[in-house]
C-alpha cells in the first residue's frame, strides 16, 4: 500500500464513524521502491493530498527524513518539491502492519502490501 | 457445472486459489478482458495524454488494471477475493490493491479518483450471498460511496453481464438514486456472442451517452472471428505437432500407419511434393 493510497483511505464505512480520517499506521515492514516520476500526475495529486496526514504517516513509518512540512507555493513548477512528493507518495510502501481507525480504534491489517478493509456484518 | 457463476457461490469462494489461477491463465479470457478494458477506458472519456488516478472495482487478478497502466494511468484496485488479489500480486501489477466488499461501500475520501472502471464484476452485487444481504441496499451503499469519492465531472464505466432486464433496472435505479446520470451502452446489440453491456455513469450532470459499437449491421462483430484465428495458430505452435497437410505431417502420418501395421508406401523425395494448382 503506497502512502498515496493511505492518504485517501478512511474508515467511514463503519457504523458510528463520522470522519474516520486519517487512519493511523503501525508498520512492521516497509519497502522503498523505484517508481517512474511523472511530474504532471504528482502535481495533480497534490491537490487531493492532505499534506499534514502525509507527514503524520511518514513519521509513523519512521521515514520522515526530508519531507517538506507543507506544500510550497507554485509547487507545479518546483521540480525538487514534486520529486520529493513523488518519493513519499509513490515510492514508500507498507507491506505488513495495521491501519487504525481514529474514532473506534478498529484495526485493518495490511498483509503483503494489501490492506484488508472488509468489515464484519455488525460493523456496517 | 453450467449456469451463471454468481449462482454457484459468493465471489470470494468462487474465485478461490484454483479458479483464480485458471482464470488468469486462460488466454481467450485474457483477450476478451483486454478488449473490454480498453473499451471501458475509451468510454471513460478521460482528458487526452493526462495520467489519471483511477479505481478498478472488482479488479480481480489485475487484467483490467494492466490496461490502465499501459495507458499511463495510476490505479487502485478493490476485490473481495484474496486468491485473485494474490495472483495480481504475483503478476506484479502496478496498482495498489485492497481487499474489500464493494457492497459495504468504498472507504475513500471525497474526490479521490478521476474515474472508475469495472470489468465483469457488477453482476456479483445483485445476489444476496448472506442472509443479511439486501442487494438493493448494498448497491445503493456502493453507488453513493462511489459518487462521493469520484471528482466532479468524472465517470464510472461498468462492463457487466446482466442476468435479465430487472437486474439492469435494479442497478440503474440505485445508481440514479445515488446521484449519477448516464445509462447503458450496448455494443453489438444484434450479436449474441459479441453483445456487451457497459453501464456509463457520470457525475457532472446530464451528458449525451457515447455511441455503441456495431450498430451499423454491415460492421461485423469482431469477437469470435478474430480470436479463433489467433487461437488456432497458437494451438499449432503449442501442441508440438506439425500443421495439417504439410510434408512433415504426411511423414508423421505414414509412420503412424506403419506402427499400426498398415500397408504404407515407402517415403521418397516425392512424398508430400507440391502439386501444381488446378488448371481446368
Amino acid at each position: 500500500m503506497k502512502l498515496l493510497t493511505h492518504n485517501l483511505l478512511t474508515s467511514k464505512c463503519l457504523k458510528g464513524v463520522t470522519v474516520g480520517y486519517p487512519l493511523g499506521i503501525v508498520a512492521k515492514e516497509v519497502k522503498v521502491n523505484e517508481v517512474d516520476f511523472n511530474p504532471e500526475f504528482i502535481s495533480r495529486m497534490i491537490q487531493k493530498v492532505d499534506w499534514p496526514a502525509l507527514c503524520k504517516a511518514a513519521e509513523n513509518l519512521g521515514q520522515l527524513d526530508d519531507l517538506p512540512p507543507s506544500v510550497v507555493d507554485d509547487y507545479e513548477n518546483n521540480e525538487e518539491f514534486l520529486k520529493k512528493a513523488h518519493h513519499f507518495l509513490m515510492e514508500i510502501e507498507v507491506i505488513n502492519g495495521d491501519l487504525i481507525c481514529p474514532e473506534t480504534g478498529r484495526k485493518f491489517p495490511v498483509t503483503d502490501g494489501i490492506p484488508n478493509m472488509l468489515a464484519n456484518e455488525d460493523e456496517v | 457445472m453450467s449456469g451463471r457463476p454468481e449462482h454457484q457461490a459468493p465471489p470470494e469462494i468462487f474465485y478461490g486459489e484454483d479458479e483464480a489461477r485458471k482464470y488468469t491463465r486462460n488466454t481467450r479470457m485474457m483477450e476478451i478482458q483486454l478488449v473490454m478494458s480498453e473499451r471501458a477506458v475509451e468510454l471513460l472519456c478521460l482528458p487526452e495524454n493526462q495520467p489519471c488516478h483511477i479505481i478498478d472495482l472488482g479488479c480481480g487478478s489485475g487484467l483490467s488494471g494492466e490496461t490502465l497502466s499501459e495507458q499511463g494511468h495510476v490505479w487502485t484496485g478493490v476485490d473481495i477475493s484474496s486468491a485473485m488479489l494474490g495472483v495480481a500480486k504475483e503478476r506484479e501489477v502496478e496498482g495498489d490493491l485492497l481487499l474489500g466488499d464493494l457492497g459495504q461501500g468504498l472507504p475513500f475520501r471525497a474526490g479521490a479518483f478521476d474515474g472508475a472502471i469495472s470489468i465483469s464484476a457488477l453482476q456479483w452485487l445483485c445476489n444476496a450471498d448472506q442472509k443479511s444481504h439486501n442487494p438493493a441496499k448494498r448497491l445503493y451503499t456502493f453507488f453513493t460511496s462511489l459518487y462521493g469519492c469520484l471528482s466532479r465531472g468524472s465517470r464510472a464505466v461498468f462492463q457487466f453481464y446482466p442476468e435479465n432486464s430487472s437486474q439492469v433496472e435494479l442497478i440503474t435505479s440505485q445508481a440514479m438514486k445515488a446521484g449519477f446520470t448516464g445509462g447503458l451502452v450496448v455494443d453489438y446489440p444484434n450479436s449474441t456472442k459479441a453483445k456487451k453491456f457497459f453501464l456509463c455513469l457520470m457525475t457532472g450532470g446530464q451528458q449525451p451517452l457515447p455511441t455503441a459499437l456495431g450498430l451499423d449491421s454491415r460492421e461485423g462483430a469482431p469477437n469470435s472471428v478474430a480470436f479463433s484465428q489467433k487461437r488456432d495458430r497458437v494451438k499449432q505452435l503449442r501442441s508440438g505437432k506439425a500443421p495439417k497437410k504439410s510434408r512433415d505431417w504426411i511423414l508423421e502420418k505414414k509412420e503412424r500407419r506403419r506402427r499400426q501395421g498398415k500397408e504404407t508406401r515407402d517415403d521418397s523425395k516425392f512424398t508430400g511434393r507440391k502439386r501444381p494448382s488446378h488448371v481446368w
